[in-house]
């Protein structure tokens, strides 16, 4: 994990959570070396495969463990139609990930299958993101599975291939990190605004090199969604992964999924798990404190994750900054969005609003969205979609009326995916046209050529689809 | 060592949809991405990629945070194929510098300082003759000399040019005795 010594003496007395997880998982360490880390989970996509599936297949070379390796198809998948792929190309992707898995024994959830979602919204779902596992996956929001108090990040195509191989990882051991959130979220906002704040603070490179612990009380009191939306954008300040410790409601989000241990082995994990805890005493290389009743909804105004402030605010003027780099990227990402210094956040209208994502394409984050849209019209000439996460999601939203909701609030109900997070399917944005976005990215043309992101919390973009611009729920008539 | 001629990018946080945007990552090869390259911004006629004062350039010269963001290797694919050997910039993003370290290409971390010296002075002499020498760890120019940070390892690695699954799996025995040794309640997926 990037120019660290493997070997360190370390201050204090106990060890972190991220140390009691690495050492957990160090198959081999050697002076001078990378330590030879175990995979407990390895997960699959379409999009960073079929390079490491040929890699394997050249040297003649099988998959180690197709028993904790589990694909899926998410970033390619049309969400309008679970028919055919219509686009050549992103078919030609599909079908090799399919072919690649019933060569090499991979278990794969297809379009169409009841399992089927964005990676990381499956894995939680299936019981598989467990306290204390190392999970990979060619895809940096692999973060997200910290929220179980998992070592989990993602890797690139080299060493998907790796893992496929040998079921290992060579990695520096990493630095660690704790932030402390203090106090209670107020009302209204979110893990997002949450996350948001955070990346604020710490800039995009914040976290480099480092494994963040979320704690304090805060972090305790979200649900496993909402700290997964945290720990999903852990990767958007720049830490490898992010992890909080495991706790009642982790296990009682556990028991009885499908691939938690079940009877006398589910005590024997709940014992391991209890230890899965920063010692009193044990050091972190860095920490940062946040206080949570400080946090508002918060709304991106640039092309970095970093350029976001408070939907009260205004859009900063680049000579206010400092830093000369800074300064400059304002500059540019000003241009590039379209934003003059000095505007109310409130004052930007929207064109498009999106609601999904492995940050927030979870059955909270629809139904927060859904509470706001009640009783209420996307504005005329809006376009909003609603994107579940994954098909269970999808199943889980209709069993309760989500979609009647956002049908009848004119927000088009569509089938699980990665979709307009980055726009490899037909959910694009055409150039030029401006999106509400409960998306982890607002880089330049993420959602499609041209097109301008504004990332906000599921219960913003509701508001932001029915006001036309950007809003937060109580700015809405009967708010 | 490797000494060529280098392209200024004067931009922080050059994000991996920057280098290669969503839409080429549909390909399932692993080379033939140098037409990616910098999609969006190469649409402009004044994009240091379009101007043949830099033409030929093997070093890429950035700002901080280089590569960012999505973990796509096909960033790395991308520069390589185009002709790159080697990154400068402040700082890079982890998963990327990484994947650089997979594909041979080289993310040198250098001060800000040399960073702004560098651009500096490319602007003034395009044709400025860069060495970035793995042996010494040290990038120079006439004149001048910056060491920068590289593991032991990695540069090992990169100077024996080896693979790196080849290399684990002289200790497959220890993952075996490792495998028997993993609590029985862990999960599968079958």
């Amino acid at each position: 994990m990037g120019g660290e010594t493997s070997q360190r003496a370390r201050p204090g007395n106990g060890r972190t959570l991220p140390e009691k997880v690495w050492d957990a998982h160090v198959v081999r360490a050697a002076d001078g070396e990378p330590d030879l880390l175990y995979i407990d989970l390895h997960l699959v996509h379409e999009v960073t495969s079929p390079q490491a599936f040929d890699t394997l297949r050249r040297a003649g070379r099988r998959v180690r463990r197709p028993d904790l390796t589990l694909a899926t198809e998410d970033h390619n998948v049309p969400t309008d139609s679970l028919a055919a792929i219509a686009d050549p190309v992103s078919r030609t992707q599909v079908e090799t990930l399919r072919r690649n898995c019933a060569e090499l024994g991979v278990r794969l959830h297809r379009l169409g299958d009841a399992d089927q979602g964005i990676v990381h919204v499956i894995g939680a779902e299936l019981g598989l993101s467990q306290p204390g596992l190392t999970i990979v996956c060619g895809d940096s929001h692999t973060s997200t599975h910290g929220a179980f108090g998992a070592l989990a990040f993602g890797i690139g195509t080299s060493e998907v291939a790796h893992v496929l191989a040998t079921q290992t990882l060579r990695q520096h051991r990493p630095r660690t990190m704790a932030v402390t959130v203090t106090g209670e979220l107020p009302a209204g906002t979110t893990a997002k605004d949450l996350a948001l704040a955070l990346v604020a603070r710490l800039g995009t490179g914040g976290g480099r090199g480092h494994v963040v612990e979320y704690r304090g009380p805060a972090v305790e009191s979200l649900t496993m969604e909402g700290r997964m939306t945290l720990s999903n954008m852990s990767v958007e300040w720049g830490a490898r992964a992010g992890m909080v410790a495991p706790d009642d409601t982790t296990y009682a989000f556990l028991e009885g999924r499908r691939h938690a241990p079940s009877g006398a082995a589910w005590e024997a994990a709940l014992d391991h798990w209890r230890s899965l805890r920063t010692d009193d005493g044990a050091a972190f290389d860095r920490e940062a404190t946040l206080d949570a009743g400080t946090v508002a909804p918060f709304v991106t105004w640039g092309t970095n994750p970093a350029q976001a402030v408070p939907l009260d605010g205004v859009v900063p003027d680049p000579a206010d900054l400092t830093d000369p780099a800074e300064r400059s990227a304002a500059v540019r990402a000003l241009a590039y969005m379209g934003l003059r210094p000095g505007t109310a956040l409130r004052d930007v209208p929207v064109d498009v609003v999106f609601l999904g994502s492995c940050t927030n394409g979870r059955l909270e984050d629809l139904r927060a969205a859904a509470g706001v849209l009640r009783g209420r019209r996307v504005a005329p000439g809006v376009r909003m979609l609603v994107v579940p996460g994954s098909a269970a999601v999808r199943a889980a939203a209709e069993a309760e009326g989500l979609p009647e909701v956002f049908a009848a609030a004119g927000a088009q109900w569509r089938f699980a995916g990665c979709s307009m997070c980055l726009g490899m399917n037909a959910d694009t944005l055409a150039p030029g046209q401006r999106c509400a976005s409960t998306s982890n990215r607002n880089f330049e043309g993420r959602q499609g050529a041209g097109g301008r992101t504004h990332l906000v919390s599921p219960p913003v973009a509701a508001a932001s689809a029915v006001a036309g611009r950007l809003a937060a729920p109580t700015d809405l008539p009967g708010g | 060592m490797h000494t060529g001629t280098a392209m200024p990018l004067p931009r922080s946080n050059v994000d991996t949809d920057q280098i290669v945007p969503a839409a080429f990552l549909k390909r399932v090869t692993r080379t033939g991405f140098a037409d990616a390259l910098f999609h969006a911004w190469r649409q402009d006629p004044a994009f240091v990629l379009n101007d043949p004062a830099y033409a030929g350039a093997s070093i890429l010269v950035a700002g901080p945070e280089f590569g960012t963001g999505s973990s796509r290797e096909h960033a790395v694919w991308a520069l390589r194929d185009w002709g790159f050997r080697a990154v400068l910039a402040p700082s890079f993003g982890d998963i990327f510098r990484g994947n650089a370290l997979s594909d041979g290409l080289l993310p040198v971390e250098l001060p800000t300082p040399a960073v702004a010296l560098l651009w500096a002075r490319l602007a003034a002499e395009p044709v400025l003759a860069v060495t970035v020498d793995l042996v010494r760890r040290e990038v120079r120019i006439k004149g001048l000399t910056w060491p920068f940070p590289l593991e032991d390892f990695a540069r090992w690695r990169l100077l024996e040019g080896l693979d790196d699954i080849a290399l684990t799996l002289r200790h497959e025995a220890a993952v075996s005795s490792y495998e028997r040794d993993r609590p029985s309640f862990l999960p599968t997926v079958t």
